[in-house]
């Protein structure tokens, strides 16, 4: 893992470049196809939702889905689910729970939207639903953060069996900016809040939050376990080289930033920890699978 | 609402909502609304109502249990539970001690065994005084023994909300006690048994987004402001001011999210027909008692 502040880790997370929910449907499943609507409102752009196949597993996948141009995130709402969106969610999820598909969530929001409509239309009740539903699901469930896990909005899609996350994802009460500014009245205090509200996968994964972590950053960890000798050196000697020029240092810099281009890995190793995910709930009755996710939230 | 607090930064609405400050313990009491200056006891006599322009104060959670509970009937229950401290907040467990001390509860809510009108129930009344009533590990732990237990011992359950959501004191913890009650109440709700929700000035964030939302029934106190995000936030997105009555118990009735608006004085009645129409229980004697008098009860349609 890298060593960054928690600060460091928050921007990483709302980063532009940072891939996003369908870049890891395309990364990690064998199909998908996406299915929408809530049945009662509209659709909503800001979760994607539809069923994949994993090495021959039907499973149901449902995102929160960032735009990467302005263009996209009228459609996307910056990641901002409407209520709509929580109950499009909940409806795939009752569907996989009829047809007895396991349910795959990748969470990456700000937070669920705080507009007037979303108000209207019950934003509170949504969220609150789909914790009531999903604590009964007998399907097992799995969460994945990957980018923001913004309060409410993000466990209206984590009452899963198990939830990961990745090295650089954070999952909070609310925002840094809105920590300082509510609890000491100064909303540039963020970068301090961020170390102090224990957002970051490893400070969650102290908590018993989050069951896994994976490393953003696998391409160079890697090469450190499987180099042979006179390989390392080479690669020291790389390293010394480029530690030189600061323009390769940026460089270098810039491509442990996790991103479409260099996420293949990171999927490769998310889809084998899936297979195992299915393989090991596979083996477990329906009972078992509601009571294990009643008792991962109630020792909370 | 909304502009008196001239220094508050951004998200700064919760403590602009808990800004109307409960009757307090003195002899006289000016109501905020109308300015007239009242006895505290008649305002205590007239169930927290300002006597002049009916406007309602918040009811801390002894003088709400004796509102609705037949007299002696409240056993508190889960008190004294240990603090959790996940963040070591600075200050927080000081902070703590001193609410105990000023509003006479352990935490932000009171749960226990009550009577309405004879018939059992499990009741947890939030504390809005307690630390604007959030909800920390404290909170949601009563409450979830609270409704386990009523579903062990097939108890409906009743909840006044009042609440400006999660506890930032703690953290991600906080947040887990929403799925942690809503899993609880799902249980409840799968063994047959009833929830009645009550929501009260002001119940917002992650309370309405868990608990306060899935009552077989939801009531609200006239004029409560009940959301998800508070008026603040949203005037921040919009980049406007919000309509006069946005996001107020009658404009959450229009909008289908609750069931009715109850005032205080029809609270008690209003309480044990629907817990006796959702499967409650009337003692033996007071059941016969009723089926002697049935043919002269009063009629009651009410259509609002
Ligand atoms: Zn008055």
């Amino acid at each position: 893992m890298e060593d960054l502040t928690a600060w460091e880790r928050v921007k990483r997370a709302r980063g532009g470049e940072r891939p996003t929910s369908i870049d890891y449907i395309s990364g990690i499943f064998d199909r998908f196809m996406e299915l929408h609507g809530d049945r009662a409102c509209r659709d909503d752009g800001a979760i994607v939702g539809g069923i994949a196949q994993i090495d021959g597993i039907m499973v149901t996948v449902i995102g929160e889905q960032k735009g990467r141009t302005m263009k996209q995130n009228l459609k996307r709402n910056f990641g901002m689910p409407n209520p709509e969106g929580y109950r499009k969610a909940l409806r795939l999820m009752k569907q996989a729970e009829k047809f007895g598909r396991p349910i795959v969530c990748f969470v990456d929001t700000p937070g669920a939207f705080c507009g007037m409509e979303a108000e209207e239309r019950g934003q509170g009740e949504a969220i609150a639903r789909n914790l009531y539903e999903m604590s009964a699901l007998k399907v097992p469930v799995l969460s994945i953060l990957i980018g923001e896990g913004g309060s409410g909005g993000a466990l209206a899609l984590a009452v899963a069996n198990e939830v990961w996350m990745l090295e650089n994802a954070t999952y909070s009460i609310l925002s840094p900016e809105g920590f300082a500014s509510i609890l000491w009245k100064d909303g540039k205090r963020a970068d301090e809040a961020a170390e102090v509200m224990k957002i970051t996968a490893g400070d969650l994964k102290n908590l018993c939050m989050v069951e896994r972590v994976f490393a953003e950053n696998i391409e160079r960890e890697e090469s450190e376990i499987s180099l042979t000798d006179e390989e390392t050196e080479a690669a020291a000697q790389l390293e010394e080289y480029k530690s030189d020029t600061e323009q390769e240092n940026t460089e270098q810099e810039r491509s442990s930033v996790l991103t479409r281009d260099n996420m293949q890995l990171l999927a490769d190793e998310l889809r084998a920890g899936i297979l195992e995910f299915l393989r090991i709930y596979h083996g477990k009755t329906p009972t078992q699978i509601v009571e294990e996710r009643y008792q991962r939230f109630r020792k909370f | 609402m909304g502009e008196k607090n001239k220094r508050t930064g951004q998200n700064d609405y919760m403590a602009d909502a808990f800004a109307e400050p409960q009757v307090p313990d003195g002899l006289f009491w000016k109501c905020e609304k109308c300015g007239e200056i009242i006895y505290s006891e008649d305002i205590v006599a007239n169930y927290h109502i300002c006597p002049n322009c009916q406007s309602y104060f918040r009811v801390p959670p002894r003088a709400r249990i004796s509102m609705v509970a037949d007299k002696g009937s409240f056993t508190e229950w889960d008190t004294g539970l240990p603090v959790s401290d996940p963040l070591r907040f600075p200050g927080y467990l000081e902070k703590l001690e001193r609410m105990r001390e000023i509003t006479g509860v352990d935490e932000a809510v009171v749960t226990g065994f009550v009577r309405i009108d004879g018939m059992p129930a499990a009741m947890g009344v939030m504390a809005s005084s307690f630390m604007m009533g959030s909800m920390g590990e404290i909170v949601g732990e009563k409450l979830t023994r609270m409704i386990e237990r009523a579903t062990r011992e097939r108890l409906p359950v009743v909840i006044f909300c009042c609440s400006g959501g999660a506890r930032m004191q703690e953290g991600i913890v906080s947040l887990m006690q929403m799925a942690k009650t809503a899993g609880a109440l799902k249980r409840h709700s799968d063994a047959g048994l009833y929830y009645l929700s009550v929501l009260t000035d002001p119940t917002t964030g992650g309370v309405v987004a868990s608990f306060a939302m899935l009552g077989d029934t939801i009531l609200a106190e006239p004029g409560a402001l009940i959301g998800f995000a508070g008026p603040r936030v949203i005037e921040q997105t919009i980049g406007q001011k919000l309509p006069d009555g946005f996001q107020r118990a009658e404009f959450l009735l229009e909008h289908g999210f609750v069931d009715k608006i109850v005032r205080r004085d029809r609270l008690r009645k209003t309480l044990s027909f629907l817990i006796e129409a959702n499967g409650g229980v009337k003692p033996q004697e007071m059941y016969t008692t009723r089926q002697h008098n049935s043919g002269a009860a009063q009629k009651a349609v009410e259509i609002d």
